[in-house]
């Protein structure tokens, strides 16, 4: 039957005519991830017990008529959306026994359709980085070529979508943390605005950039759970209001596309961007304009700046986040302090990665005294100038086109020791994040046999607008459809 | 010593009297056991995120408009980070740039009975932390949670009092402000209103500020003026000898009535402040500000004066009436109600329902007792249906009775059968001493007190002036 093809629409109309039950499609992917995820190590946790108790109960709900188009479907959680009694690591030592008593409003939204959590996938270290190398657990193998990154931080979830290990995970964006990793393993992923997603129960890395979204095999399945999971909470103070609370139906229709203008920012087209890619984005947008849109050449400056601006206001928001891991209440302890200062500064350095150590220096600089004009407050600055930039360009125009990212996946091992190297693989994505702005990556040709993923960014609350559009042209496209080889099999 | 100014800045941190927390909504009260009140946002737990509880707005520009200040259209938390084990999250949500209310006065009177204004910087929201609880039985601190997240409020003053009497001035005018509008419940013990003083000294003339010592958590009035009195001697002391005062925290021991070195500057926390993300900006338009300020009950401040000139109440009298928002509320409104001498009715209700509220701590809100209710009682005393005696009993009932008080009154006054025999009683009196009927025919009006007198032998526990008005009306028919 190939389930591990199927979109979740085709999941749904199998579990509706009873055709497989909940439980037998839980088994299913369970299996798939015991014979695939050895090579691949997208998973932290799979937790077959509760799976399968899960699966059982939204059986009952199947059988009663009270299920929606998600329930009995199997889905991943990225390791930092708190899952009550169910290990939530963050990818690190510090939280390598950590047992949340209680969920994440996204994970609970979930549960209660009646979705089935197959598990916990592995991420960079508290979603610092961008290759998935950061983790605690080891590094996940990119499925398109196991020497490749998955990137990063949702590394794991891209890799077991990508590998159908699960139909879909959730993910969490911060500089790009959704999107890169979609690109690179060929997936759609959504990072909503600022504030459509509640944030309670995500271990915060950036409080002020953090925004979870799904990552699936299409823009349809993404819009399905983008709208479960969006929406005001009140235990979320920035999530918003504004969020669209009723179901959205598609909005822009074929013949829509014709008032529809799309730029194309010259400064995404530089040097930095690898030919492949370039010639990709300009051969996909021949489909678009045939589909009806228009396009117009845009100029989206200072974004060179965003990268310092990010690393600055990103690491200064994580230093504070993370000084609450001080071996005190929960988390790694060391082994028999001397004193205060000595549990302090063992419980850290032991519990806390390079890459999370890095940052936390990074940021407690920032802000600390005699520093925080010259960094923090210029980052602030240089965020405000970003974001007035994408309004006066979406004044311009309708929806901006970028590449997500300046090259395909690359090797394992080959950006870890040069930080600024790596730090550039978040050129396109960070602008969006420090504008707060929703983003869309979606796959549109390999490179090398590489999949090279393009933005599709819209003005904020316009994510079904930015899925409709993603939607029309894989409609016209199987980009999406493609599985890698080796795990194109039962 | 007489070439020495002493200059004390005081930060005083007011627990809000609030039913949840600042940003969570656990239980604030106080005494359950330990960690009993803490919850996953007090206790910092990943993923958690603060939610302000909005009652904490109005106090704070409640407490603003009382002290004239301006109230900031748009504050700002801050994260405050230091690691502490009793501080959960490693940082404290406060406010640094942009404080909930700025500016405002409090006026005092110095030790020459002179007015003087202290100005005040500022007032901002803030979380309190846990509590450590250092065991050198068991070697070990314990961390109690509970008070982790408790809305204060942290009211700064510019250094401008010369003398630990004018500090501990301010201090009590800043709590009967924040007690009378109900802003804190004022406990000391229990640490809902401590300070932390700020001193220093220098040569009278001086322009410019000595080094200065902050006293902290200083949790009583004669300990704040203790403290301070130890510090400007010590600095005075040191200075006199050539010394240098050191910038440091110190902590006063009141059991040797001497403060302590805590830690100096140089090892003081960078705080690394910065606007907190997880919480909006505090909002607050015209419109709220107005409608607080129409809430807002006349202060204790002009209530005093009025109290004194047009009352002739006396400190004690006023002191009482203003110690609780409920009491001179209640006083108004039976004095706008009653014919009754506004020094009388204070006097009766002192005697009767603040003796009572004193004697078994309870609160005046939670009795349906009206001002009202409690001209009735009084009118019935005044003519004489209710014994003064029995003022009290009335009282006490109407707290456990559901009766309504016309009921309690009836209960307690003069009966028929006793208004019936005093009559006759009068009637036998006068029918018998024909001489001292004339006497006070002729004019001795004095003679009077007699009459009560045989009347009151025989009818123990009748009120006197109400017998003394039957007789003058029984002689007069004659």
């Amino acid at each position: 039957m190939d389930i591990y093809k199927k979109s979740i629409a085709e999941l749904s109309d199998l579990l509706n005519k009873k055709i497989i039950s909940s439980l037998e499609m839980t088994n299913y992917f369970i299996k798939r991830i015991n014979s695939f995820d050895r090579e691949l190590n997208s998973f932290i946790t799979v937790d077959e017990e509760n799976a399968q108790k899960q699966a059982i109960n939204a059986d009952l709900l199947i059988a009663e008529k009270n299920n929606t188009l998600l329930t009995g479907i199997p889905i991943a959680h990225k390791d930092l959306f708190s899952t009550k009694d169910i290990l939530t690591t963050c990818a690190s030592k510090m939280l390598e026994n950590y047992i949340p008593p209680f969920d994440a409003t996204v994970v609970n939204k979930l549960d209660k359709l009646g979705m089935v959590k197959l598990g916990k996938t592995n991420m960079d270290e508290f979603a610092m980085g961008s290759s998935n190398e950061s983790s605690y657990f080891g590094p996940v193998k990119n499925p398109w070529d196991l020497s490749k990154v998955p990137g990063g931080s949702s590394g794991g979830s891209a890799s077991a979508v990508a590998a159908r290990l699960a139909p879909i995970a959730t993910g969490s964006d911060t500089g790009g943390s959704i999107r890169q990793p979609a690109a690179f393993c060929g997936l759609t992923g959504l990072k909503p605005t600022y504030g459509s997603v509640s944030r309670y129960g995500m271990i915060a890395y950036a409080s002020s950039l953090d925004q979870g979204g799904p990552i699936g095999r299409s823009a349809e399945d993404c819009r399905i759970l983008f709208d479960e999971i969006k929406g005001y909470d009140k235990n979320d103070p920035t999530s918003n209001h504004k969020v669209i609370q009723k179901k959205s139906n598609l909005k822009i229709s074929k013949d829509d596309a014709k008032n529809i203008t799309i730029g194309i920012p010259k400064e995404y087209f530089l040097k930095d961007l690898d030919k492949d890619i370039s010639d990709s984005i300009f051969e996909s947008i021949k489909t678009f304009e045939k589909i009806g849109f228009n396009f117009k050449d845009i100029s989206l400056s200072n974004q060179n700046l965003a990268i310092p601006a990010y690393y600055i206001i990103a690491s200064a928001e994580a230093s504070s986040n993370l000084s609450r891991y001080d071996g005190i209440k929960f988390g790694h302890r060391c082994s028999e302090p001397k004193n205060l200062e000595d549990l302090y500064l063992r419980t850290r350095k032991e519990g806390f990665g390079t890459e999370v150590k890095k940052r936390i220096m990074i940021g407690a600089y920032a802000l600390s005294s005699g520093y925080y004009d010259e960094y923090y407050m210029r980052a602030l600055k240089i965020r405000r100038i970003i974001r007035d930039n994408f309004a006066s360009a979406l004044n311009q125009v309708d929806y901006i086109f970028a590449p997500t990212t300046p090259t395909v996946a690359f090797n394992i091992g080959e950006k870890t020791s040069d930080a600024t190297e790596m730090y550039l693989s978040d050129i396109y994505t960070t602008p969006v994040n420090l504008s707060g702005l929703p983003a869309a990556s979606i796959p549109i040709g390999f490179s090398n046999k590489l999949p090279i993923g393009m933005q599709i960014i819209g003005n904020y609350f316009s994510e079904h607008n930015i899925l409709n559009i993603a939607d029309l042209f894989q409609k016209e496209t199987d980009w999406h459809l493609r599985i890698p080889e080796n795990f194109n099999h039962e | 010593m007489s070439n020495w100014e002493t200059i004390i800045g005081l930060e005083i941190h007011v627990q809000l009297l609030t039913k949840s927390k600042i940003f969570s909504s656990s239980s604030t009260s106080y005494g359950s056991s330990p960690n009993k009140q803490a919850s996953y946002i007090d206790l910092g737990m990943p993923g958690t995120l603060p939610v302000l509880n909005k009652s904490v707005i109005k106090k704070a520009v409640e407490f603003g408009l009382a002290i004239g200040a301006k109230i900031s259209k748009k504050s700002i938390f801050d994260r405050k980070n230091y690691f502490y084990p009793d501080l959960p999250k490693s940082y404290q949500i406060s406010q640094l740039e942009f404080p909930i209310v700025e500016g405002g006065t409090i006026t005092i009177v110095d030790e020459e009975n002179v007015s003087k204004i202290i100005n005040v910087t500022r007032a901002h929201l803030e979380e309190d932390a846990g509590k450590s609880i250092h065991s050198d039985k068991n070697d070990c601190t314990f961390i109690d949670l509970n008070r982790a997240g408790t809305p204060l409020l942290e009211i700064v003053s510019e250094p401008e009092m010369c003398s630990a009497f004018e500090a501990v001035q301010y201090m009590k005018k800043i709590h009967n402000i924040v007690t009378f509008l109900k802003i804190s419940d004022g406990n000391m013990q229990e640490g809902s209103f401590r300070c932390d003083a700020n001193v220093s000294v220098r040569k009278v003339g001086d322009r410019n500020l000595g080094t200065r010592t902050e006293l902290k958590n200083i949790n009583s009035f004669k300990f704040v003026e203790k403290a301070i009195n130890y510090e400007v001697k010590r600095q005075i002391e040191i200075l006199e000898e050539g010394g240098k005062i050191t910038q440091e925290t110190r902590l006063y021991d009141e059991n040797n009535d001497v403060t302590k070195s805590m830690r100096s500057k140089e090892e003081a926390n960078d705080y690394r402040y910065f606007p907190d993300p997880d919480l909006l900006p505090i909002e607050i338009d015209e419109a709220y500000i107005l409608e607080i300020k129409k809430s807002l009950p006349e202060l204790p401040e002009v209530k005093e004066k009025y109290y004194r000139s047009e009352y002739d109440l006396s400190d004690e009298q006023i002191s009482i009436l203003l110690s609780n928002q409920d009491y001179a509320k209640f006083i108004d409104e039976v004095i706008k109600q009653s014919k009754i001498e506004p020094k009388k009715i204070v006097n009766y209700f002192i005697s009767s329902i603040y003796s009572k509220i004193n004697k078994d701590n309870l609160l005046l809100s939670k009795n349906s007792f009206t001002a009202k209710d409690f001209c009735l009682v009084m009118d019935s005393i005044n003519v004489g249906t209710l014994s003064k005696n029995n003022l009290k009993t009335v009282i006490e009932e109407s707290w456990v009775s559901k009766e309504s008080i016309s009921i309690i009154i009836d209960k307690y006054s003069n009966s028929n059968e006793d208004s019936d025999l005093i009559d006759k009683l009068i009637k036998d009196v006068v029918n018998k001493n024909k001489k001292q009927v004339e006497e006070y025919k002729s004019g001795k009006t004095k003679i009077l007190g007699f009459f009560v007198g045989q009347v009151l032998k025989d009818s123990k526990g009748s009120d006197p002036s109400q017998i003394k008005d039957k007789i003058i009306k029984e002689l007069d028919a004659i």
